[in-house]
């Protein structure tokens, strides 16, 4: 078997060089996602086998994106193109290290997700698929995060999107079918938006590969409405990430299906989005970031005080903790909006906290609702004398998840408010610290009343035993959130290393064009 | 749908489908036509031959559940995109194999396989959808 | 031919935001459905519209001969097709068993995974 080679002189269009094993990382986390999910299709009513695989599936993943990081941060960006096709033909795989702590981050909340579920789903929801949907979402949301390229990214949203469709109607109960119609349609208008600005962007610039935009916008950048184009770019993904205030969507329906779908759900789709956010906003059109910049803060500060208000006003733990989720938003959002090393570097590493943390406080919601019979503030109540463990471990991420010392919340929020402090965006850093001062009210409720309050007479009383299945993840989770905001030193590095990538994007340039193949 | 005539007819037509949607297939890598269009056309053959006789027929007839035959043919465009690998080319980078059989060369190569994987994804994922809705009709 | 295209684009946007801001879940699909085609028809304008010849490499050349049309657009709407169709058969689905199991089309009344009348945990304790 052999690779075809006419006879024109083709180095200007194809990559003639071997490709070594280690540029394959780049693509192998899609790969390996599709061809697992693939294999669980075929093996769908083998229900006891189905978990083994996926969990075994995700373990080789979480370590082909650590890999993948370490390559990363060893060597610099790294880029694959599909079928030898330089761009602008083919589209290209480039991941630095943004990409590549966001995979990792999410092939941990999945393999987490995945191990709650043995207990969480159960047979005829694995009939139904949920493993292989499973292993899509994971092919869709590290697609978006490692590719190269505008339009593929936008495929990867959709495949995400489908996905996550399949998750939701999981059971198909009337709630989630509310829930899905409302999700459905607003998600399905931010793609569009997002395939829209796509097609402005292939008319103005005539090429849908990233590194190739950047070189281009540099000389198109006075002769065509860029400021328009990112606004748009802005809000389909500010839509997908749920920021005020096109954020009702996520209230709406993120507390209806099974509740490891929700803890997968808040840790992964709305950072897609955010993700999206910082490569389009900072990589390729930063002077546009600058001139909107205005108006992502004010976005980012009404998010950020919608939802911590909002889950101050909810009686439902999950829709709290829904709220939540959009409160962390805003203050990615506000990040993005101070720019610099410090906010982008602020806003990755406030979106890989809420990854790990927002997972686990879902899964702690859904082991709350074993012990104590519901969701509802109003009816759940004395979980300390029932779990003294479980209690610590919610206690723990409650504070995270306020952004208090020593969890992996503060130091981003440290990062965010000393730059836009430095900025003199004095409003903004105290937007930050009164949405962590509600977030700390919101979850001290949660905890008084679901926690503290003596049970009423004829509730279930006495220690409980928790399925490992579902304790194991809770403690895991909450243990990388104990570790990062301990040991923050590796990951502020790496984070601060990614910011000044993405502002700087030459290394990303040098590795999509090799030198002398430049454009 | 209890009509003489369909059931009569649809053997014919359905096999003639099939064969048709193979050769759509094969055709597509250097004209128009392809797996994505094959697959649909064997749907509709798998329909018909539904409405003819009954959805527990074809799911006999194709033996494996459709979704599977998605698996599979997922599974198949995946492999044929990492065969690559182990000719230091990139992912997906076309690879050709000329064998000759009967005095005739065949040329072969992993697009084919691609696109084989394409038509099964598509024939089991929208036979699924359809097989549902008949089954759907007919209650 | 542009210009007539890019106005065509704006009616059928026009149109199909019109209908998604609508209560009722029909009229929200078929601007589902326009929206689909208003983006298809942006993205074929954006590609430029070029009618001569199709982009096609004649058998036993390299190269085309001559200007071609410009086939990304054409495989890019074709990708967005098989999506949005995909979703507009989906929400369809979800639509009717919306209406099945709900009772109700309007968008307004769906309200069960919302309630409006949540008890309210105590004040104190």
């Amino acid at each position: 078997m052999a690779v075809s080679s006419p006879s024109a002189d083709l180095s200007a269009a194809l990559v003639l060089q071997p490709v070594t094993a280690l540029d394959w990382l780049v693509i192998l986390p899609v790969a390996w996602c599709i061809g697992i999910g693939a294999i669980l299709m075929m093996v769908r009513h083998r229900t006891g086998l189905q978990p083994l695989i996926a969990i075994a599936a995700l373990c080789v993943l979480a370590g082909i994106d650590a890999t993948l990081l370490w390559h990363v941060s060893q060597n610099g960006p790294v880029t694959m193109v599909m079928g030898r096709w330089l761009p602008p033909f083919g589209i290209a795989f480039t991941v630095d290290l943004t990409g590549a702590l966001f995979a990792l981050m999410a092939a941990v909340v999945a393999l987490a997700g995945a191990i709650a579920a043995v207990t969480d789903i159960n047979d005829s929801g694995r009939r139904y698929g949920f493993y292989p949907l499973l292993m899509l979402l994971m092919a869709g949301v590290s697609g978006a995060f490692l590719t190269g390229d505008i339009f593929n990214l936008y495929v990867w949203f959709e495949v995400l999107l489908i996905s996550s469709f399949g998750l939701l109607v999981l059971g198909s109960e009337r709630e989630q079918i509310d829930g899905a119609v409302k999700y459905g349609f607003l998600n399905l208008v931010a793609t569009t938006l997002f395939l829209i600005a796509t097609g402005y962007l292939y008319g103005i610039f005539g090429t849908l590969n990233m590194a190739d935009i950047v070189v281009k916008a540099r000389e198109l950048r006075d002769a065509a409405p860029l400021t328009t184009l990112m606004a748009l770019l802005a809000f389909a993904f500010a839509m997908k990430a749920a920021a005020f205030p096109v954020n009702f969507w996520l209230p709406a329906s993120y507390h209806t299906p099974r509740i490891v779908v929700s803890a997968l759900f808040a840790g992964l789709l709305t950072k897609v989005g955010i993700y999206a956010l910082i490569r389009v906003s900072v990589m390729l059109f930063p002077v546009e970031r600058q001139e909107l910049s205005f108006v992502i803060a004010l976005a980012g500060v009404l998010t950020m005080i919608t939802g911590a208000l909002g889950a101050l006003a909810q009686t439902d733990t999950r829709r709290l903790l829904g709220y939540l989720v959009i409160s962390g938003i805003g203050s990615m959002l506000a990040g993005i909006a101070v720019g610099g090393p410090g906010g982008i570097g602020g806003a990755v590493f406030y979106a890989l906290h809420s990854m790990v943390v927002m997972t686990a406080l879902y899964l702690a919601a859904g082991l709350a609702a074993r012990l104590g019979g519901g969701f509802s503030l109003s009816s759940l109540a004395g979980l300390y004398t029932r779990h003294a463990l479980f209690s610590a471990l919610s206690l723990m991420l409650f504070f995270a998840v306020s952004g208090l010392p020593p969890f992996s919340g503060f130091w981003p929020k440290v990062m965010l408010v000393k730059s836009a402090l430095d900025t003199g965006a004095w409003w903004l850093a105290a937007a930050l610290l009164l949405t962590g001062f509600l977030t700390t009210i919101a979850t001290a409720r949660l905890f008084l009343l679901a926690y503290w309050r003596p049970a009423g007479a004829g509730a279930p009383s006495g220690e409980v035993a928790l399925p490992a299945t579902l304790l194991v993840p809770l403690i895991a989770l909450t243990a990388v959130s104990i570790l990062i905001g301990l040991f923050p030193e590796t990951l502020l590095g790496l984070v601060q290393k990614a910011a000044l990538t993405l502002n700087e994007p030459s290394r990303y340039l040098n590795s999509v064009f090799p030198a002398g193949s430049a454009p | 749908m209890r009509s003489l005539i369909l059931r009569t007819v649809a053997p014919l037509i359905v096999g003639l489908m099939v064969l048709f949607s193979i050769f759509v297939l094969l055709r597509g890598h250097n004209e128009p036509g392809g797996g994505f269009i094959g697959g649909l056309i064997a749907v509709a053959a798998l329909s018909i031959y539904g409405i003819a006789f009954g959805v527990e027929t074809v799911r006999r007839a194709i033996v494996f559940h459709p979704l599977a035959i998605a698996g599979a043919g997922l599974l198949l465009s995946t492999l044929s995109g990492l065969l690559s690998m182990v000719f230091h080319v990139p992912f997906m980078t076309g690879l050709w194999v000329y064998p000759v059989i009967l005095g005739e060369e065949v040329p072969l190569s992993s697009v084919m396989t691609f696109d084989i994987g394409v038509y099964l994804v598509v024939v089991g994922a929208v036979t699924s959808v359809a097989l549902s809705l008949e089954e759907r009709g007919e209650d | 031919m542009e210009p007539v295209f890019a106005l065509l684009t704006g009616i059928f946007l026009t149109i199909a935001i019109y209908l998604l801001l609508s209560k009722s879940i029909i009229r929200m699909l078929l601007g589902v459905a326009i929206l689909g085609n208003a983006v298809n028809l942006l993205i074929f304008t954006s590609g430029r519209i070029m009618r001569e010849v199709p982009p096609v490499i004649g058998p036993g050349l390299d190269v085309p001969a001559g200007p071609v049309a410009n086939p990304l657009p054409q495989a890019l709407i074709l990708t967005a097709i098989v999506i949005s169709f995909s979703f507009f058969a989906f929400l369809l689905v979800l639509s009717w068993r919306a209406y099945s199991t709900l009772g109700t089309d309007n968008t307004d009344e769906m309200r069960v995974a919302e309630p409006e009348d949540a008890t309210l945990p105590p004040l104190g304790y």
